[in-house]
């Protein structure tokens, strides 16, 4: 195998043993990278020459004996909505065609401490906006499995390169599934953690009340090493929680006796395609086999969820998007006679269809006489939402539902129907607005195409999502296979 | 008909942080454009408000003084609007839950008390710096340059209730207000610079009338007594137009000292709609009721009490208790002189006389004068003693704050000692007599004014060392001879 | 809830974006289809129900009042699309 196939506790493993060395890690993944990124497109930046630079550095780092940590060596892909330092960042959208970030985000900081690679910044939905990354202004990423098909959004470039090996980790963000719904369509593992449990610091921020940024990876033992490097407190983000990290790894157990698991009825009914629900079900059977009491369990109110994320998220969206007008930073529009001009003639140029509309939509269910019918009406739901889950996890310790009601979809199929995309997001979106974490798994294919398992845990149980995730992924072997590129 | 005016104020405070609200930057005045920014304050895609504790203290404190409630739970929220001084064109503030709800101030206006409420005391940022390019100010401007050093400078925000009745007592309340901020040491108060600010809410109606007139927002009073003249103006506009049966337009108004009138605000846009709601970034403020005890702890008695003590307990007069007070270190100074001489009035008349002279003359507050409450009570006490006469202690005074002397260092420098020696004196009116005959006839045959003149003389020829009571008294005598 | 041209017209206009007739058209069409499928929130009742702004409660989350110094401030005002004498230069903003 080569070191590109490999995940980072395998790589790791090998670094230990002097094996191999960062350097020959780095550039057998750029080496593969030059090979498939013609067809798959999942970068918007290569920092093919830093990387090497790095590699050198940390092999010294090792040659000097010092200690590695999991992530030593590894080249990790960050999505171009999260800030680094002196390298572009886009957030595929064409009003940052230009901005050089001065500063990291913190998640980024942390695991260049810990001596992982960055290897690219990865194609989104711009401004993360979308489940397809058709949205970017750049470019059309495709998935790996079918290069007609879409890897899904907003993390479409982060999970393409994944299921590519094209980087060993990848960073996500996830505001309604940005990183579930395309692990799942990816035929890859996506985590979403509780919200707080991970700095927004440097996360170009969608809806500030609901993004997370969470990791993207091969295995479910690489998303719990991703984890335990990226999340924790900090003080640069008034809303990360001061709770310790546990280590994930120690939650890595072949082990579901007797874990009381519900699967969401609703999430199971119309909409939801018949080959993606017999998957789920399949799944839900091989727990109950191996030991875990599964049942059915019904929540009325996630039907809601949809309409109140997109005037929740919407709003947030439009007020974090006002900074975006031509005065410090980004596009400027060169028919700026006036500030007015520009604001509007900058934003006009500099936005995508579908950021505009979400922009549209969001400052509509802000404005003057209808705050309280949209905004704080969908606050209330999102309670609602909120208590669904509370009472559900009273009586059980995770809950499953399909990621995406479908496989990828083909290029093009939904971007005349804005109403029927944000449909689609129907069984990730409550867990966002209700702030738990859930991973994404693959747990089966349709025609050729990977189907994701969704499990969700209440509030910081992290712990509990790996342990059912790693159970069910040790006794299938959906995470072996790989597309042909 | 006789109309009544209704006002209520909107002032903004500059707090004296350290560091800004949301970020580390430093607050300092002065620095080169752009240098005391950070991600945040610049709004920078994903950057995230942190709060200054000291900024959520201050607003307390004030709170407290102003007799507020402190709400159990407060939330900033998103004022959305675009404009070049305002990075993020959102600014975070307070709106439905502001920090401090309801309080009042009483100030004494032409002698009456009045009792002003306070709505609401809440928190937020400021915005940048604009200097615009080709004309003087936006007028005519062809563009303008953003300096983002100020954005981000914590500001408290006052609302009156209704409640002022006159440009006076307007511009007293801003006074009050400000020696307030002052005493409590949460802003330096200076209206110039504009680190305090004040805004204007005016309608008319006439009297006995309930309902409030239309009112309009007069901005840009820089000043306290801007503040009362464009509310006079204002006042008399509106007067006018209801006078002669126009109706008054509910609109901004910017005053103009050069003309003394307030203008209309041009807007190409349409009433604001903010759009407020709840900042996600940010989580509630509910400060426990042991730390807002903690914070009561820290007040000092305030500028109102200490003008009454200052009154009631050494008998000073109304003004010269004002005057001191006024100023929060000038009080401090007065109060430690206190602790070493006990004629109260005495002390006043020095400190807002001479000592106040000195002070302008120089443009120096009182933390920047060079002696000691004690060296100054030492020269009070040898004015008292004699050793120095009252109109020779004027220069004494003057040398002790420049050099930074004592007392008696100039005195012996000088030889301003006293001469009350009556040998001494005698002789010296002895040779004015004889110098001045006519001053002497003129005295006999009944010019009291001679008298005057001679004691002049001998103030003269002995450089104003004589004590004025000796030689007057000596000279009577003489001259009855 | 029919979203009316007049209403993308003002949303346009409070949220600074300018718009083609075209596109005036397709968002009162897309937007009114949205807000029309949102009304569905309206079937629940939440009279008594308090609203959630923050997923996860919190509260009093503060920082020290000390400075940090800027490290910085060349990077940032590197980024200005106009510059001068190191400030953002912004076309004349009207009265």
């Amino acid at each position: 195998m080569e070191l590109f196939e490999l995940t980072a506790h395998e790589l790791h493993a090998k670094l230990d043993k002097r094996e191999t060395s960062a350097e020959e890690i780095v550039k057998s993944v750029l080496g593969r990278i030059s090979k498939t990124e013609n067809k798959v497109s999942a970068f918007m930046t290569i920092n093919i020459d830093e990387a090497i630079i790095k590699a050198k550095e940390i092999d010294d780092y090792i040659a000097s004996g010092k200690k590695l940590t999991p992530l030593t060596g590894i080249p990790v892909a960050i999505k171009d909505n999260m800030c680094t330092r002196g390298i572009l960042t886009t957030a595929s959208s064409k009003i940052l065609r230009n901005y050089i970030p001065p500063y990291n985000a913190t998640v980024v900081e942390k695991i260049l401490q810990a001596g992982a690679i960055p290897i690219g910044k990865t194609n989104l939905d711009e401004f993360a906006m979308g489940s397809s990354t058709e949205n970017s202004a750049y470019k059309v990423t495709k998935n790996p499995w079918n290069l007609g098909t879409v890897p899904g959004g907003s993390s479409g470039g982060s999970a393409a390169c994944i299921a590519a090996d094209e980087a060993i980790l990848a960073f996500g963000s996830d505001t309604g599934g940005s990183i579930r719904q395309p692990a799942s369509f990816c035929g890859v593992v996506g985590l979403k953690p509780t919200y707080g449990r991970v700095s927004r610091y440097g996360l170009i921020a969608f809806a500030s009340s609901l993004d997370q940024i969470g990791p993207l990876t091969k295995d479910v033992t690489d998303a719990a090493i991703f984890l335990n490097a990226m999340a924790g407190h900090d003080p640069k983000d008034s809303t990360s929680v001061d709770l310790s990290v546990p280590d994930y790894r120690k939650s890595l157990i072949d082990d579901v006796k007797n874990l009381k698991i519900g699967v969401i009825k609703e999430l199971l009914g119309e909409g939801i395609s018949s080959s993606v629900k017999k998957s789920i079900l399949e799944a839900a059977e091989l727990l109950k086999k191996l030991g875990a009491k599964v049942e059915e369990v019904s929540m009325p109110t996630l039907k809601y969820g949809v309409a109140a994320y997109y005037l929740l998220a919407t709003a947030e969206a439009s007020s974090n998007l006002e900074r975006y007008d031509g005065v410090k930073y980004g596009h400027r529009s060169a028919s700026s006679d006036d500030i007015l001009a520009m604001y509007y003639n900058t934003r006009r140029e500099g936005f995508g269809p579908e950021v505009k509309r979400r922009i549209m939509l969001g400052t509509y269910a802000l404005s003057a006489g209808y705050y309280d019918a949209y905004y704080l009406k969908a606050q209330k739901v999102r309670t609602l939402i909120k208590n669904d889950f509370d009472k559900a996890f009273s009586k059980f310790d995770a809950l499953l539902s399909p990621t995406a009601p479908s496989p990828a979809f083909k290029i093009g199929e939904k971007t005349d129907d804005p109403l029927s995309m944000y449909l689609s997001d129907i069984a990730t979106i409550p867990v966002n607005l209700a702030g738990i974490p859930a991973i994404s798994i693959p747990c089966g294919f349709v025609n050729d195409l990977p189907v994701g398992l969704q499990i969700i845990g209440k509030a910081f149980s992290e712990e509990m999502l790996f342990r059912v995730a790693y159970t069910y992924e040790q006794n299938t072997e959906w995470h072996k296979r790989k597309p042909k590129l | 008909m006789k109309y009544e005016a209704v006002i209520g104020l909107e002032i903004h405070a500059q707090l004296l942080t350290e560091s800004k609200i949301f970020c580390g930057c430093s607050t300092k005045f002065g620095a080169a454009p752009n240098t005391n920014i950070c991600p945040v304050c610049t709004g920078q895609p994903g950057v995230l408000p942190v709060l200054n504790k000291k900024v959520v203290e201050f607003a307390i404190k004030t709170g407290l003084a102003l007799k507020g409630n402190i709400a159990k739970h407060s939330v900033f929220a998103r004022k959305n609007y675009f404009y070049p001084d305002l990075p993020k064109n959102y600014q975070i503030s307070m709106y439905e839950l502001p920090l401090v709800v309801g309080g009042h101030m009483d100030v004494t206006v032409d002698g009456k008390a009045k009792h002003i409420g306070i709505t609401r005391v809440h928190l937020e940022e400021d915005a940048g710096k604009l200097v615009h390019k080709g004309a003087a100010g936006l007028k005519g401007s062809t563009g303008s340059l953003v300096d983002f050093n100020r954005t981000g400078v914590p500001l408290m925000e006052i609302v009156t209730e209704p409640d002022i009745r006159s440009p006076e007592e307007a511009k007293v309340f801003m006074q009050e207000l400000r020696n307030l901020l002052v005493y409590l040491e949460v802003c330096d108060g200076n209206m110039e610079e504009g680190s305090l600010r004040c805004d204007a809410n005016v309608s008319v109606r006439p009297i006995g009338q309930k309902e409030l007139g239309t009112k309009t927002e007069v901005k840009n009073m820089n000043s306290f007594k801007s503040v009362q003249k464009a509310l006079e103006a204002e006042i008399k506009r509106q007067t006018d137009m209801l006078e002669s049966g126009e109706r008054i337009v509910q609109e901004t108004r910017l005053f103009d000292d050069t003309i003394n009138m307030t203008t209309p605000m041009r807007s190409k846009e349409e009433a604001h709609d903010y759009r407020y709601f709840p900042e996600p970034d940010l989580v509630p403020v509910e400060p426990d009721r042991k730390w807002v005890e903690e914070i009561a702890k820290t007040i000092t008695e305030l500028p109102g009490a200490k003008r009454s003590r200052l009154m009631k307990d050494h008998g000073l007069p109304e003004l010269d208790a004002t005057v001191l007070t006024d100023d929060k270190a000038l009080a401090d100074f007065f109060e430690e002189c206190l602790k070493l001489y006990k004629n109260a009035k005495n002390l006043s008349n020095w400190m807002i006389g001479d000592l106040t002279a000195y002070m302008k003359a120089k443009k120096i507050g009182i933390k920047e004068i060079n002696i000691t409450p004690a060296q100054f009570i030492e020269m009070l006490n040898l004015i008292d003693k004699g050793t120095i006469s009252r109109n020779s202690a004027k220069a004494v005074l003057v040398k002790m704050l420049d050099g930074g002397k004592s007392v008696n260092d100039v005195v012996a420098e000088s030889g301003a000692t006293q001469i009350s020696d009556e040998g001494e004196l005698l002789n010296i009116i002895s040779n004015v007599m004889s110098n001045n005959t006519k001053s002497v006839s003129d005295y006999k045959i009944g010019k009291e004014q001679a008298l005057f003149f001679l004691m002049g003389q001998v103030m003269k020829a002995t450089k104003g060392r004589a004590n004025p009571e000796a030689v007057k008294k000596l000279l009577i005598e003489a001259l009855k001879k | 809830m029919k979203v009316t041209i007049k209403d993308v017209e003002h949303v346009a206009i409070l949220a600074r974006l300018g718009l083609s007739d075209d596109e005036k058209k397709k968002f009162t069409e897309q937007l009114s289809r949205i807000l029309e499928y949102a009304e569905v929130i309206n079937k629940l009742d939440t009279k008594k129900v308090e609203p959630t702004s923050h997923a996860i409660p919190m509260k009093n989350i503060f920082r020290e009042d000390k400075v940090v110094p800027c490290e910085n401030a060349k990077e940032i005002t590197a980024n200005a699309p106009k510059e001068d004498n190191n400030m953002f230069s912004v076309p004349r903003i009207m009265e």
